[in-house]
């Protein structure tokens, strides 16, 4: 077209828009960002680091029996026996195809990415629920965060932690936290506003609201957020694996470079594995009656009940009986 | 906006309270003074009270009614701060709470007005007896000191040991009683219901009216009663406030209301009303036409029988309490064989107490010629209501047509 867009640009492939350094720009924003907090980022990297390490230590000191044991427990308590069963042989299947203390190493990266994830997402979601402004601000972000394709999240982290299991955690925090805000924020504004009103009705303070009405109501959607969260980072620690994250991503990198597909679909397989326990497990923390905790305290309960009716019923009895006397 | 002072003695006093929702609410307050209508500002803001001025004296029973849609919800916000009002004052037990800071405000609400709610607003995580502490435990009250009182409450509203129990195991009015609970655990004197028993179904809701009525008595609350059923309205109310469009359009007693409809709206919603449980038994009295002593013969009865052309006459004792009634027949007969006293002449007369509405007064005067008595405590006679009294007491001021008699005066 016309001679001077023609010398103005040089890479697009358009003749009329120019060429944007919009990749550039943001790399500069990184730098300055890495340069201003480069406190902060060190010490974020010890606290993952030895996290992580520790926690995977600690659930790889007793024998892969008795955890898959204490698994099963656990399953239990929080779901019912059919869920503790199932728990067995998705253990055993890890400890047999040789992959256990990778998966535990997985399960460790996640473990600390989530609570992470979550100590930001909640309160986020709260702030969110409570500010229309908040809201407003925080949505594109965690727009931003969900769909940028997650591995472009490994570049930036691994600057600022090199390899290691660091800069998978914080891809995986930033992977996994948006529907954990989300999901606290609409569970709050779900909350029958008759309810939040009678708070306001009996003269409670706003945080007496939040933690006494808001909160509890809203325990079961938040839930379903921290499933989420917990789904989504597993997914993520394993792509974690391509900036030497370790553990099942690991493997499954060693895999695709070596082209060894038996190996591959082993780890792959694990992660599922992992998968269906933590979702059922933490699927059911939302609904209190599916849990066997819940249960037993309401058999106790409404046995505590019987009894007083009962104790008041002798009562009756024996007051009839002295005035019939 | 008027500077008139309430009578301290008022527990709320509410003055030309307006109430906006939009962008620019002052700006339609002044449209509306102006006299613009709420139509013409719709697209600037919702007006959902329009300069509401009342009083509430302490111990009454005041009933806002309307249809939906007609602000009463959001006058009761008003009342305790939880909508602000856009302009206008209102006082509760003197102190004007659109004048004060949040802290001040939630003090206000801790200890003099509680509320009960439409759908009941329960907490569903807490049990009936933490849900009836709820008050107490906001106000800091030691867990020992809130449970006995949230179980003082539940008795008083019939659900004595159910403290124990989630309120999803509980039935519908069940679940009222538990918010009615919280709110007299709270013992406020300001009680605000907002449609607390819309949600009931008329058996469950007309239990809840007695009990409303009795606790009332018992522990003498000022209530502030938000409904849209004129029926329950006339039942509970000492005083109806009939709200339209944002509104008051008339505040009066029952029997003002009833009886001098402010405008055609209100005229059309009392055509519904059921006057058989809205009227009382004082409301429609006559004094008897003459009284006939005990002391009397049958032929004083006889003559006094003719010069008031009546068929029947009340016999009462010096103290003027009610002896029973004799009927000319009987008067007649007696004066045949030459009896002295109206011994064995007196027949049983059906009598009732001046509270007593008339639909309980049909059967009772559709078997007694003479009517029914209204005596007082000490059974001492206040007046009769002869069955002509009774019939056109039911029909409809509005239309003098006797065909609008309501179906269930079939005596």
């Amino acid at each position: 077209m016309s001679s001077a867009a023609l010398l103005a640009t040089e890479e697009t492939e358009s003749t009329v828009i120019p060429r944007l350094e919009v990749g550039q720009w943001l790399e500069d924003g990184f730098n300055w960002f890495q340069d201003t907090f480069s406190l902060l980022i060190d010490w974020a990297d010890v606290v993952f680091e030895t996290s992580a390490e520790g926690l995977a230590g600690i659930l790889a000191a007793p024998d892969a029996l008795i955890l898959t044991l204490i698994f099963a427990v656990i399953a239990w308590l929080l779901r019912d026996w059919k869920l503790s069963l199932l728990t067995i042989p998705l253990m055993l299947f890890i400890v047999s195809v040789d992959l256990w203390e990778e998966s535990l190493e997985t399960l460790a990266m996640v473990a600390v990415a989530v609570v992470v994830a979550l100590i930001i997402a909640i309160p986020l979601g709260i702030l969110a629920a409570k500010s229309h402004a908040v809201s407003r601000a925080v949505r594109p972000v965690l727009d931003l965060m969900q769909t940028m394709p997650a591995l472009v999240w490994l570049i930036p982290t691994l600057f600022m932690f090199g390899l290691g299991m660091p800069a998978g955690i914080l891809a995986t925090i930033i992977f996994a936290l948006p529907p954990g805000v989300r999901l606290t924020e609409l569970a709050i504004r779900q909350v029958d506003s008759e309810v939040v009103e009678a708070g306001h009705a009996f003269g409670s303070t706003s945080t007496q609201i939040l933690f006494r009405i808001q909160l509890p109501l809203a325990t079961k959607t938040i839930m379903a957020g921290v499933n989420q969260v917990i789904m989504l980072a597993l997914s993520m620690a394993v792509f974690a694996g391509f900036v030497g994250g370790g553990g099942l991503g690991g493997v499954v990198v060693g895999a695709i470079n070596r082209l060894d597909l038996a190996r591959g679909l082993e780890a792959g397989l694990c992660v599922v594995m992992l998968a269906v326990f933590l979702d059922r497990v933490t699927a059911s923390l939302g609904s209190a009656e599916g849990s066997t905790l819940a249960r037993l305290r309401r058999r106790r309960r409404s046995s505590s009940q019987h009894q007083e009716q009962q104790n008041e019923q002798e009562a009756d009895l024996e007051a009839a009986a002295t005035k019939t006397a | 906006m008027t500077e008139s002072r309430s009578t301290p003695e008022s527990a709320v006093s509410v003055r030309n309270v307006y109430k906006v929702f939009g962008r620019r609410p002052q700006h339609v307050v002044k449209k509306l003074k102006e006299g613009a209508s709420r139509d013409e500002l719709k697209s600037q803001g919702m007006a959902a009270v329009i300069d509401a001025s009342f009083e509430v004296a302490p111990g009454e029973i005041f009933v806002v009614m309307g249809l939906s849609g007609s602000g009463k919800s959001t006058l009761i916000r008003t009342l305790n701060g939880i909508q602000p009002p856009t302009e206008g004052a209102v006082e509760i037990f003197g102190q004007d709470i659109t004048a004060i800071n949040p802290r001040q405000l939630r003090s206000i609400r801790r200890e003099k007005i509680s509320m009960v709610f439409q759908h009941f607003a329960l907490l569903p995580h807490r049990t009936v007896g933490q849900n009836a502490a709820y008050a107490l435990e906001v106000r800091g009250i030691n867990r020992a000191d809130r449970e006995a009182k949230a179980e003082e409450a539940l008795q008083l509203v019939g659900l004595g040991g159910y403290a124990g129990y989630y309120p999803h195991e509980l039935s519908g009015g069940m679940r009222q009683r538990v918010g009615l609970a919280r709110a007299l655990a709270a013992e406020t004197e300001l009680m605000l219901m907002d449609e607390a028993f819309s949600a009931l179904d008329p058996l469950i809701r007309k239990e809840m009216q007695d009990q409303l009525l009795e606790l009332q008595q018992e522990l003498g609350k000022t209530i502030v009663f938000i409904t849209h059923d004129l029926n329950e309205a006339m039942r509970l109310g000492n005083r109806i406030a009939v709200m339209r469009d944002g509104r008051i359009v008339q505040n009066g007693t029952t029997e003002e209301i009833l009886n001098d409809p402010a405008n055609d709206y209100v005229a059309q919603f009392i055509q519904d009303v059921d006057r058989t449980r809205v009227l009382t038994a004082r409301d429609v009295k006559e004094p008897p036409v003459a009284l006939l002593g005990a002391e009397q013969g049958p032929r004083a009865a006889h003559r006094l029988m003719r010069e008031h052309q009546t068929s029947a006459l009340c016999v009462v004792d010096q103290a003027k309490r009610l002896q029973g009634v004799v009927y000319e027949t009987d008067a007649a007969e007696g004066v045949a064989t030459g009896k002295d006293t109206l011994e064995g002449l007196i027949r049983p007369m059906p009598t009732t107490a001046p509270q007593t509405v008339l639909a309980e007064l049909l059967t009772a005067a559709a078997e007694h010629d003479a009517g029914v008595a209204v005596v007082d405590s000490d059974g001492r006679l206040e007046g009769v209501i002869p069955r002509v009294t009774l019939l056109s007491a039911l029909a409809d001021p509005s239309s003098g047509d006797f065909q609008t008699i309501p179906e269930e005066v079939q005596v």
